[in-house]
């Protein structure tokens, strides 16, 4: 547990929470990163604030890189094929499912939605076996 | 114009939570993921410090006639758990088990420049496009 880092994530939580309080007290909308990213490719939907939003986290992101630095930021060591392999899949996945880790495991359960709370425990599940299949198995 | 304005600030105050909170990282989504590993409770923290805010703050907003700046709210109405809902589970958490990427961590992870996450986002967008191509707007949050 050499990574571990508690206050920041607590803290970085907290401001998730807040983003997601404030969006459905001004809004009335759920900040399910999914859905407000694949609204932006249904038809019909209107979707300026969906691309505001994700503008918003852009944002946000570039700012704390220019203070904080790339260094360890991002680590990624997987095949290219994994990864785009795995970029369709959380897509698609997504998307069928109605949500993800926002939507429905902050969002979803702080409503007390079934749905919700047995989406978000069938992909903390099947990613943990996914791991240790890729990391121990093989 | 209001809405627009919403949108852009808790889209950044979302972004820099999952800065902050290191979730833009995989590895370290992966380490907690890996419970035979290494193991990295951090992201149990990371939720916890989400849903401590919005299962307090939700039920007190949800029992108001309306936001403050919309009609009404806009939320899920499926009650009812289908094979879509578990299989699209199912299929995002291998996606999620294989890379360590979610749509919000992968988003934000674009601006550090490392050149796979933009391949990620690149095809988790086609995967989505997919979705919406095959079938349509029943699948929507």
């Amino acid at each position: 547990m050499e990574n571990f880092a508690p206050l920041s994530g607590l803290v970085g939580g907290v401001m998730i929470g807040l983003s997601a309080t404030l969006l459905l007290l001004l809004s009335g909308r759920v900040a399910g990163i999914s859905g407000i990213v694949g609204g932006i490719f249904t038809k019909g939907e209107k979707s300026l604030w969906r691309v505001a939003f994700v503008v918003g986290m852009l944002f946000a992101a570039v700012g704390y890189v220019a203070v904080v630095g790339r260094e360890g930021l991002v680590e990624l060591d997987v095949s290219l094929p994994l990864v785009v392999l795995g970029g369709l899949l959380v897509g698609f996945g997504t998307r069928l499912g109605s949500g993800c880790t926002s939507g429905h495991g902050v969002c979803g359960i702080a409503r007390f939605s079934k749905r919700s709370i047995v989406a978000t425990i069938t992909f903390f599940v099947v990613a943990m076996v996914t791991v240790f299949i890729v990391r121990h198995v093989f | 114009m209001s809405r627009v304005i919403v949108a852009l600030l808790t889209g950044g105050l979302f972004g820099l939570g999952l800065a902050v909170s290191g979730m833009m990282n995989p590895a370290r989504v992966l380490g907690f993921l890996d419970f035979a590993g290494d193991w990295d409770p951090t992201l149990a923290f990371v939720m916890g410090g989400a849903l401590l805010v919005t299962v307090t703050t939700f039920r007190f907003i949800l029992k108001s006639p309306r936001p403050l700046l919309e009609e009404k709210f806009y939320l899920p109405e499926k009650g009812d758990l289908d094979a879509k809902l578990l299989g699209g589970a199912v299929l995002f958490g291998v996606g999620w088990g294989l890379v360590g990427l979610c749509p919000g961590p992968a988003l934000v992870a674009v601006v550090a420049e490392v050149w796979p996450i933009v391949a990620f986002v690149a095809a988790m967008l086609v995967g989505m496009l997919l979705h919406a191509v095959t079938f349509g707007r029943s699948g929507k949050t």
